[in-house]
């Protein structure tokens, strides 16, 4: 890849780093108040579903690990299994799309 | 009372190349006082074994001649006390890592100073003769950038020291991508846009995983770490912009 390629890959790596950070941190929180609250799954369900506020922080958040992850693995592969070129790109993208529509998939079940 | 130093030690030094046939052989070597590992080997070499290959030039810790593995640590050899780093009456002295052995201590650096020309280790001039001297201020912030790096003299510790070289032989490595940090804050310098593009990438910059083994093993304490991050740091612009 050229080096304006790599570089670019490294900043979305960064960035959805920074925007991991910030929605592990929240995600978490809410767990553990929502457990400790005493709320059942049918609760949280009620209050998740129609509300676009928790969809869309949770489709910001699927789409950092969706881009996040492959970028990581692929430098795990090249770097472990020494599996660079294109052959190795294209499978992680496939990762990263496959991470999406699941993740799209569950953010719809739990908010629309 | 204090306790008297041994006498002897006993010294494991790497035999041979990097073909599969090497090994250590173990000679003994009186102690002295202020003794450094490079009087070790030298003193094997003079008077136990003449065959015995290395490499040095200086002794004073300005040329990076002599720099080895000791006891597992990558250091250079005529600064490094035997006192610091002898445990009990044990040595142990290897070539460098990451790089291939020539025979016995003596390692083929042309790799290592090769990466350094591919990162655009030159400076390329903006002007000529005829031009009056550039007038750098010593307090500008570009300036202080390349008074911290500035003193690397070469010994190739760093690129020993660094897991990603091991993993990636492609890896430029610390040395030479800090070389080219000091040319990128040289106001002088006309290539610094075609520097960038040689050290982004998986082979450059971007592959360093800020472990910082060259920095904690520099023996001149520069931080070819925090001259990485900057090489990070101007390529994100860079590619921001659309300059790169």
């Amino acid at each position: 890849m050229s080096a304006r390629g790599e570089t670019r890959l490294w900043l979305a790596q960064r960035a959805s780093a920074a925007v991991l950070a910030l929605c592990v941190l929240v995600h978490l929180a809410t767990m553990i108040i929502a457990v400790n609250g005493g709320l059942t799954a049918a609760d949280i369900l009620g209050r998740t579903r129609g509300n676009p506020a928790w969809g869309a922080f949770y489709a910001v958040f699927v789409a950092a690990v969706a881009i996040h992850a492959p970028i990581g693995l692929r430098t795990i592969g090249a770097e472990w299994l020494h599996w660079r070129g294109r052959g190795a790109d294209l499978c992680w993208l496939a990762i990263g799309v496959a991470l999406f529509v699941i993740g799209i998939r569950a953010v719809a079940a739990v908010a629309l | 009372m204090a306790m008297r130093e041994p006498e002897l030690l006993e010294v494991d030094v790497w035999r041979g190349g990097s073909d599969g046939s090497g090994r250590f052989q173990t000679y003994v070597v009186p102690r002295q006082e202020a003794q450094t590992i490079l009087d070790v080997v030298t003193w094997i070499q003079r008077k136990l074994d003449p065959t015995l290959a290395y490499r040095f030039a200086c002794r004073v810790g300005m040329c990076g001649s002599c720099a080895m593995t000791v006891n597992g640590r990558p250091r250079w050899t005529c600064r490094t006390h035997v006192a610091k780093v002898a445990s009990g009456k044990r040595l142990q002295i290897a070539p460098l890592a990451n790089l291939t052995i020539v025979r016995d201590l003596v390692v083929d650096m042309r790799e290592f100073f090769d990466k350094w020309a591919k990162a655009g280790g030159q400076f390329t001039p903006t002007a000529s003769r005829r031009d009056d001297f550039a007038r750098v201020a010593p307090e500008s912030p570009a300036r202080r950038e390349v008074d911290a790096a500035i003193e690397c003299i070469g010994c190739g510790v760093c690129y020993a020291s660094c897991d990603v070289v091991a993993w990636n032989p492609a890896y430029l490595g610390p040395a030479a991508l800090n070389r080219a940090w000091t040319l990128q804050n040289d106001v002088r310098d006309g290539g610094r846009v075609a520097r960038l593009a040689a050290v982004a990438g998986d082979a450059g910059c971007h592959a360093c995983h800020t472990q910082a083994a060259c920095t904690e093993r520099c023996p001149k304490q520069l931080s070819p770490t925090a001259a990485i991050a900057g090489l990070k740091r101007m390529t994100a612009r860079a590619a921001l912009k659309g300059e790169l």
